[in-house]
């Protein structure tokens, strides 16, 4: 099987969808002539013309709105967001429309629009635009919210997303674009709203998504180490959330640790660890525990930035704290 | 070796005490004797003294923690000693059964704080024979105890603060059987709900002793209670009193009351049935006669103890009750003055009482109630006179024993203080 970035994994969704439904075409800030902030789409504008890939002015209001038009009338549309920062100006757009549309024409209308925007933090840009807003977006019922991890599910649910009928905002993780993985030549989806088990263990569970996931896998080596097997979860989609698998490995490991970039108040760590002790209670062996970013706008000073940042030592150790 | 410093049981029916106040912080050093901590019960403030000398090198509780006894609070060691807090705080917990508060002394207690009217919810007491809540277990290692029928107190927990986890569980599962527990007692019958009156008037929050005294009173109202009534002739005693305390101090002056603790006391000795306790599948009878006295507060009741009180004379009986009732009075009660009633009296003979029935002081078997002294028309040999008497109504526990086993008893009360010279010698 081939290995390729998570960049070229979220370029070749696009292409080989866009080949496949003429339907689909682009809409953002320097998509066309200049290829994507982040070099998604080079060489888009010179094969599917203007017409499919249509750079647009700074502004992410028009952006979303348009794209949500577009995809109401037929089309669709993939809005470009440079990065999840910039969603907070289109957020009427997003939240107050996209996400109601379906509900509140009564299931007449549609609006299959996904928005591809990039998220995170750990690149020195500061506290405006470093940020982890997915669960911003993840609370809205009527909005889908996709955070992969691998350059395999980056593809299979940009695939999945351009197939189906709901808003759809797909976070991609700005560090995550030069990570390589296997994926398979052709064509393939991958569910959304199914989470993953990503490494099989009985003592422990570590929930995660997005980047998350390669520092839980990377504790869960430290702590095999150790003898401590540790089950690692991609929740992939925030909404709608799956936490089948999470529930099973928990009443296998009873010990829960939530891995997330964003902040810990209010989280998607809250949200997941509320739903195991409502439905898992018995299971429990010690408290939940969550690693997630300082309770600070993020540094830009490079030390600042990484120790405010959560890391493996920290999953290790929230771990390790729960006595062994 | 560092001393691991426990919740001290202060009283017969003490669960758990409050941490009032630490006057010691971790890494001060601290003599031997020296005060460390104030703890509330439900009774009294008293002080925690430091059971060695050397400092303090944790703290395990917080100001305001309510703790079960025998919970550990404080460690003690030399100033350059190691110590491993965690081991050191599950070994304590794990001997606690065996020596109870070992490493604490209570001292002379401090400031009057017998009540506490804070409105704070005290935790539900469970019964002896219900999982037990102070044991900290996870969720899902009571899941599996339950399952397999361990009893969370036969094991050990390593995880973080002493908590059984699902680990201790399989540990213990996996060891060979101990021997088979005894069949637990039946469990007491459930305690009626408080018909709730009308939600108006003003509210006025139960203060901790009155939520004990609600607590306790409805428990020993499940014990079936029946009442015996007889009166004394008081003269000679009346008499009698009237002559010691004319050769005696101040401490040492006889209270109609001393009278009636002694009379019960020499009457136990040939009624043992009646000092004794109902405990499920059996009658306890106690060696020692202990007699409680019940001593009124401004807003409640506690019961004081004379230890031994067949064997004391009562000069003795009279200066201890002195002494213990003052301190009751002030808040400033020791464990001892609590512990061990066998059976309780009740005298409201001081308001003027005719006569009023008790309800049995749990774990006692009975309770005896006395009014006033009264001088009364007596006939006697046809001829009304004018005597000198008092009504006594004993309460006793049905399962214990009977009314004509009670008849029998008060009147060998009866005639201990007809015959008062029996008091004295």
């Amino acid at each position: 099987m081939p290995t390729i970035t998570y960049r070229e994994a979220v370029s070749q969704a696009l292409w080989e969808e866009m080949e496949r439904d003429e339907r689909i075409f682009i809409m953002g800030e320097e998509v066309g002539v200049w290829g994507g902030t982040y070099a998604v789409t080079r060489g888009f504008l010179d094969h599917f013309g203007e017409k499919r890939v249509r750079d647009t002015p700074i502004a992410e209001g028009v952006i979303v709105g348009a794209a949500a038009g577009a995809a109401m009338a037929g089309l669709r549309p993939v809005a470009e967001l440079m990065t999840i920062n910039f969603a907070l100006l289109a957020m009427d757009q997003i939240a107050n429309h996209a996400a109601k549309l379906h509900a509140m024409f009564g299931g007449q209308i549609t609006c299959p629009v996904v928005i591809r925007t990039v998220g995170g933090a750990g690149r020195q840009l500061a506290a405006t635009h470093s940020q982890n807003l997915e669960v911003l977006f993840a609370h809205f019922p009527g909005l889908k919210v996709v955070a992969p991890a691998t350059p395999y599910d980056a593809k299979g649910l940009l695939k999945a997303a351009l197939r189906q009928e709901d808003p759809l905002l797909f976070i991609e993780h700005a560090t995550l674009y030069p990570t390589r993985g296997e994926v398979p030549e052709g064509d393939y989806t991958v569910p959304i709203g199914k989470s993953e088990v990503k490494r099989r263990g009985r003592d422990v569970t570590i929930i995660a998504y997005s980047k998350m996931v390669l520092l839980a896998l990377e504790a869960a080596q430290e702590l095999a180490k150790e003898g401590i097997e540790a089950e690692v979860i991609d929740l992939r989609t925030l909404r709608p959330l799956d936490l089948e698998p999470v529930l099973e490995s928990f009443k296998k490991t009873n010990r829960a640790v939530i891995a997330e970039e964003d902040w810990r108040s209010y989280g998607v760590g809250a949200e997941v660890a509320a739903r195991i002790y409502e439905e898992a209670f018995d299971y429990l062996d010690a408290p939940i525990a969550r690693v997630a970013q300082a309770e600070v706008p993020l540094p830009y000073n490079r030390e600042l930035e990484q120790m405010a940042l959560p890391k493996v030592a920290d999953i290790v150790k929230a771990v390790k704290d729960m006595g062994w | 070796m560092a001393e691991v410093v426990t919740m001290p049981k202060l009283g017969f029916d003490m669960r758990e005490g409050t941490l009032v106040k630490w006057l010691k912080r971790e890494g001060e050093a601290v003599n031997k004797g020296e005060v460390i901590a104030e703890i509330e019960t439900d009774k009294a403030t008293v002080e925690v003294e430091a059971y060695a000398s050397g400092v303090i090198k944790g703290l395990f509780a917080r100001e305001g923690d309510v703790l079960p006894i025998g919970e550990p609070i404080a460690v003690i060691g030399a100033p350059d000693e190691k110590v491993d807090l965690e081991a050191l705080k599950r070994s304590a917990k794990g001997e606690e059964a065996q020596a109870p508060a070992q490493a604490a002394a209570v001292a002379a207690p401090t400031a009057p704080g017998a009540t506490r009217p804070d409105g704070r919810a005290l935790p539900e007491a469970p019964p002896a024979e219900a999982l037990p809540t102070e044991i900290k277990a996870s969720p899902v290692a009571r899941r599996l105890a339950s399952e397999h029928g361990v009893d969370l107190r036969q094991v050990t927990g390593t995880g973080p603060g002493g908590r059984i986890t699902r680990r201790d569980i399989e540990a213990y599962l996996a060891q060979p059987r101990p021997a088979p527990a005894p069949p637990p007692a039946p469990a007491p019958a459930p305690v009626p709900e408080v018909v709730r009156p009308p939600a108006f008037g003003e509210e006025r929050p139960l203060s901790r002793i009155r939520q004990l005294i609600a607590r306790r009173m409805v428990e020993a109202k499940q014990a079936p209670h029946f009442y015996v009534t007889m009166e004394v002739d008081m003269a000679g005693a009346m008499k009698l009193r009237q002559d010691a305390n004319a050769l005696l101090d101040d401490a040492h002056k006889l209270s109609v009351n001393d009278l009636i603790v002694k009379a019960a006391a020499l009457a136990l000795r040939e009624f043992p049935r009646l000092n004794a306790s109902f405990a499920g599948d059996k009658i306890i009878i106690h060696p020692e006669i202990n007699i409680g006295i019940a001593v009124a507060l401004e807003d409640g009741l506690t019961t004081v103890v004379i230890r031994n009180a067949d064997q004391k004379s009562l000069s003795q009986i009279a200066a201890e009750s002195k002494e213990i009732i003052a301190r009751t009075r002030e808040g400033k009660n020791r464990p001892e003055d609590f512990e061990g009633i066998t059976f309780t009296t009740s005298n409201l003979g001081m308001y003027d009482v005719d006569s009023f029935i008790a309800i049995i002081n749990p774990p006692n078997a009975a309770i005896l109630a006395t009014g006033a002294v009264k001088e009364v028309p007596v006939v006697v040999d046809g001829e009304v006179r004018v005597g000198t008497r008092m009504k006594a109504t004993i309460s006793v526990d049905h399962r214990v024993s009977d009314g004509a086993e009670a008849a029998r008893f008060l009147q060998a009360f009866k005639r201990i203080l007809e015959q008062p010279l029996r008091l004295a010698v």
